[in-house]
């Protein structure tokens, strides 16, 4: 088995030689004959009527080709952005993504301004004259649904969209009136901006004498744009739109979504018989990329007298935003109460949402997408539980974890989780970390005032959605199975086209380690396609940790067809019966023959050649497979930071940060790791710097690289990790999923930790971002 | 607006191009839509993203906060004349070896800035490495990745 080797390396990525030399195709990057440039002129209020769209000083401007209001848009029959996950009694705001006659958040689109050059547009944008009767604005969550708040759409009284919950009310009330200790805590799971470094950016062309529309666009799932697009907002037939997701730089989840840009460039480009660029200025990024997080909870934990936990009630409002994105109905349900029962054996647990609408950013999938909500309140209740009983926050975890033995196990908060062994992690990572030894160097720190702190997150996350029928039931309005077609050429090489789509992912890489391996073929004989609509069948795109276990599973599938009908073909080939041909190291054999053999490329030009098929067979060597998973895969693992607060400024130091993760089979460990490292330092930077403010007046107060706090290289640490592996029986390659653990796991761990370093002092609980100012406080208030 | 196109001469990648820009135009628009050096990317048009850093007269630059007119006469390096006869520059090669980048959109930049970093100094250690890339912002590989990849190249130039 030569090729073997090959899942399971730390094979260098493909994707690098164009990126390291600059030779990388973003979509900025494409260049047309005769394209022009949009900008668009936004709302600086975020609750107004529009009075008045005055374009006529822009239209007269020089290099100005035309400029579009909303109600031009609306006219010309383009309709509202749909929503895409639908839950019972849901209310769902009409989303003009070039505002109508009125707007309801900072950044909504009034107009547009289409220019020769970007310079241009820009000229004309700021002579675009827009009258607002400007309303009251509500931007938190909890103040949108009190009485006499501003009532923002007509169609959502008292700025309710949904009220959805899960899990068994009373008898979480019964659990927790008999339980011995009951632990109770407010937390906010504050608002964050994704930030991915590549602005989004769109390229509409449309060819008149085709009818066809070719759109270029930052997307993490070209075919849902495609299909969101046509068939939602400008009734375009699909067959004649062709989306093309060149290299994404980076998505984080926000470029999932179907937003206002690439619908307006799109028809703009149908009006102008020319082809219409957009790219996004950072400002905008901040102002109108899909928010994440805004969650305020209510949380009790209940445990019994051995500290077991016995029950958990959770009551959460999600603030939406002004529309629902997307997906946006998915994030805080479905992908935040199945959640919270965690590792742990929870006997009863209730969890009841509210999904408010506020004059703000619309919030949706946020790298996590819920998972890191949920984590986070999990986690931070474990530790505040565990020091209100006097157990050690690690021992309580594992008293408390689901065991080996129950798996597959079922909550009662209906996942059934698939396979799991969480004590090896949570043991790797309190050895690594050299956790007595930590202890011992706290408490002599302490003695001469110096504030460290440890923080766990023994989490687990629900990833690679997911069965198609199962999210239909719960209002998805898309099946979530994915495609992959695996094409042959006659001399013997492989194309495999995959309906998932990398933003940094290195699918090219890994997914040709995979079909390499499947078809015992060199890896360089294997070509991966993806992102582009008239080559992929169809997709479902890369989110949720998905693209191994579900679109790798499809590619697996479908090189199982193609191997079959190789059989079937080297069978006739070698005069032999089909069930004694075996495959190995890249040749048909027969069974107990050494020597008559067939190789895959012979066999694969015979598919062609067809001159001497079995009777019946067509000609080709190709496959198409459609992967529908039969559950979600649940990755976990234990996370442990440590840091030091200064009393004296409030600041937090990351000192140390152990991750031990266990996500199945790993088919390219050096790309895992690389994730991992990557959603540390996200999760990281929601516990300590990123922060998403808004004013009353709904003002974003870091709009910008300058205000809002991504963290820099000096502000993280090294990362140690390690893996288990426990594979998962849900797919055939046992594969769980990466891409979110890190993200997921870190934010609890780092508060978590920065808890534990303010515990002498008599602080039990602070509200993130864990930020100078914020713990300064704290500590001024106690003295 | 902007005012009448104004005569530069440059030189790019060991190539002098002779243009007339309108004096607004950004230097990093110059290079990406005038000379089609794509390379060069624009994260944040604020300076503070690294993205589009290059090397201006032998001192990176964020190509977003300077005007093509200021670069009249200029020596530059941009991420496409960094690799010499088809031979990968050491920090690229770094880059590839240790996974430093995932997307791959800020990494331009981020080659450049390390380009001067080891410049300046041939043996950075960690902590100078992290404090130096503190104007370039990576969103994929936490930072981990892109310090091992500095360190190769140290210790392949040395």
């Amino acid at each position: 088995m030569a090729q073997a080797k090959l899942f399971g390396s730390s094979i260098k990525r493909r994707e690098d030689p164009r990126m390291i030399t600059g030779r990388g195709l973003y979509t900025d990057d494409v260049k047309l004959p005769g394209q022009t440039y949009a900008v668009f002129v936004r709302s600086p209020h975020a609750h107004a009527r529009v009075r008045r769209v005055d374009l006529s000083r822009a239209k007269g401007m020089s290099g100005v080709v035309a400029a579009y209001s909303g109600k031009d848009m609306a006219q010309g029959g383009v309709g509202p952005l749909p929503c895409g996950w639908l839950l019972p009694d849901i209310k769902i705001p009409e989303f003009r993504g070039v505002a109508t006659d009125k707007v309801n958040f900072v950044g909504h689109a009034v107009a547009v301004v289409i220019g020769e050059t970007p310079y241009a547009a820009r000229d004309g944008a700021d002579q675009v004259v827009v009258d607002y009767d400007v309303l009251p604005a509500v931007t938190n969550g909890e103040k949108a649904v009190q009485p006499g708040a501003p009532q923002i759409h007509d169609n959502a009284p008292g700025n309710v969209s949904f009220r959805w919950s899960i899990g068994d009310k009373d008898k979480t009330a019964a659990a927790i009136k008999g339980a011995v200790r009951v632990v109770k805590q407010r937390l906010i799971n504050h608002r964050l901006i994704p930030n991915a470094i590549e602005p989004r950016a769109s390229m509409a062309s449309y060819n008149s004498a085709t009818g066809e529309l070719t759109l270029w666009v930052t997307s993490q799932n070209p075919h849902v744009h495609r299909l969101l697009m046509a068939a939602f907002v400008l009734g375009m037939p699909e067959h004649k739109v062709r989306v093309i997701a060149p290299d994404v730089g980076g998505g984080f989840g926000s470029k999932i979504f179907l937003y206002p840009e690439e619908v307006t460039v799109s028809w703009a480009s149908k009006q102008l018989g020319r082809p219409v660029k957009w790219t996004a200025e950072r400002r905008e990024s901040f102002l109108t990329d899909a928010h994440g997080r805004d969650h305020i909870t209510e949380a009790e934990m209940a445990v019994d007298r051995d500290g077991k936990i016995v029950a958990l009630r959770v009551h959460t409002n999600a603030n939406l935003g002004a529309y629902l994105s997307t997906f946006a109905p998915l994030i805080p349900t479905f992908l935040y109460g199945p959640l919270l029962s965690g590792a742990y054996k929870i006997p009863e647990i209730y969890c009841e949402v509210i999904g408010s609408l506020t004059n703000t950013t619309p919030v949706d999938a946020y790298r996590g997408a819920g998972r890191p909500e949920a984590t986070y309140l999990l986690e931070r209740m474990c530790d505040l539980t565990a020091k209100a009983i006097g157990t050690d926050v690690a021992e309580f975890r594992r008293k408390n974890f689901v065991p080996a033995s129950a798996f597959p196990y079922q909550t009662p908060v209906a996942f059934l989780y698939d396979s799991g062994n969480y004590e090896p992690a949570l043991d790797r990572a309190l050895q690594m970390i050299d956790y007595r030894k930590f202890r011992s160097d706290q408490e002599a720190a302490r003695k001469k005032g110096r504030y460290l702190g440890i923080g766990f997150a023994t989490y687990i996350e629900a990833c690679g959605p997911a069965p198609s029928q199962v999210a239909g039931a719960l209002g998805a309005q898309a099946g979530l199975w994915e495609s992959a077609q695996v094409r042959v050429t006659p001399t013997g090489k492989v194309t495999v086209y995959t309906g998932s789509h990398s933003h940094g992912q290195g699918h090219e890489t890994t997914f040709a380690q995979l079909a390499a391996d499947e078809l015992q073929v060199p890896f360089e004989d294997v070509e991966i396609v993806h992102g582009d609509t008239a080559q992929i069948p169809f997709g479902m795109g890369t989110y949720g940790s998905r693209s191994a276990a579900v679109g790798g599973s499809a590619i697996y599938s479908a090189i199982g067809k193609i191997k079959d009908k190789g059989k079937k073909i080297a069978a006739h080939l070698l005069e032999a019966s089909e069930a004694d041909i075996e495959y190995q190291e890249g040749k048909f054999g027969v069974r107990g023959s050494p020597g008559r053999v067939k190789t895959f490329a012979e066999v694969a030009l015979m598919a062609y050649l067809a001159h001497n098929l079995p009777k019946g067979l067509e000609p080709g060597l190709e496959a198409t497979s459609f992967w529908d998973p039969t559950n979600f895969v649940f990755p976990f693992g234990t996370h442990i930071a440590i840091v030091e607060v200064s009393t004296k400024t409030g600041k937090v130091k990351l000192v140390r940060y152990v991750a031990v993760d266990d996500v199945g089979n790993v088919i390219n460990p050096m790309i895992v790791d690389g994730m991992v490292h990557g959603g540390i330092a996200q999760g990281v930077a929601q516990a300590l710097y990123e922060y998403a403010a808004y004013d009353d007046n709904g003002q974003l107060q870091s709009g910008s690289m300058m205000d809002y706090a991504l963290p820099k290289a000096d502000d993280l640490v090294s990362y140690e990790t390690d893996r288990t592996v426990t594979p998962s029986p849900v797919n055939p390659m046992g594969i769980k999923g990466a891409g979110e653990t890190g993200t997921i796991a870190s934010t609890a761990a780092v508060a978590n930790a920065v808890m534990d370093a303010l515990a002498p002092l008599g602080i039990s609980h602070l509200d993130m971002p864990l930020t100078p100012a914020r713990i300064w406080a704290a500590i001024q208030s106690k003295h | 607006m902007g005012g009448p196109a104004v005569k530069i001469q440059v030189k790019v990648n060991g190539t002098a191009h002779t243009s007339e820009v309108e004096p607004r135009l950004l230097l990093v628009h110059y290079l990406r839509d005038v000379l089609n050096l794509t390379g060069t990317h624009v994260g944040c048009d604020t300076s503070q993203c690294g993205a589009c850093t290059i090397m201006v007269n032998g001192r990176s630059t964020k190509a977003c906060n300077m005007f093509a007119v200021q670069a009249d006469g200029a020596d530059i390096l941009t991420i496409e004349g960094l690799a010499k006869d088809g031979k990968l520059h050491p920090i690229q090669e770094g880059f590839w070896e240790k996974h430093g980048l995932q997307c791959g959109f800020c990494t331009p930049g981020m080659i450049m800035t390390a380009y001067q970093l080891l410049q300046r100094h041939k043996q950075p250690s960690e902590t100078e490495i992290r404090h130096f890339l503190e104007g370039n912002l990576c969103r994929c590989t936490g930072y981990h990745n892109i310090v091992k990849a500095i360190q190769y190249a140290a210790e392949k130039m040395a």
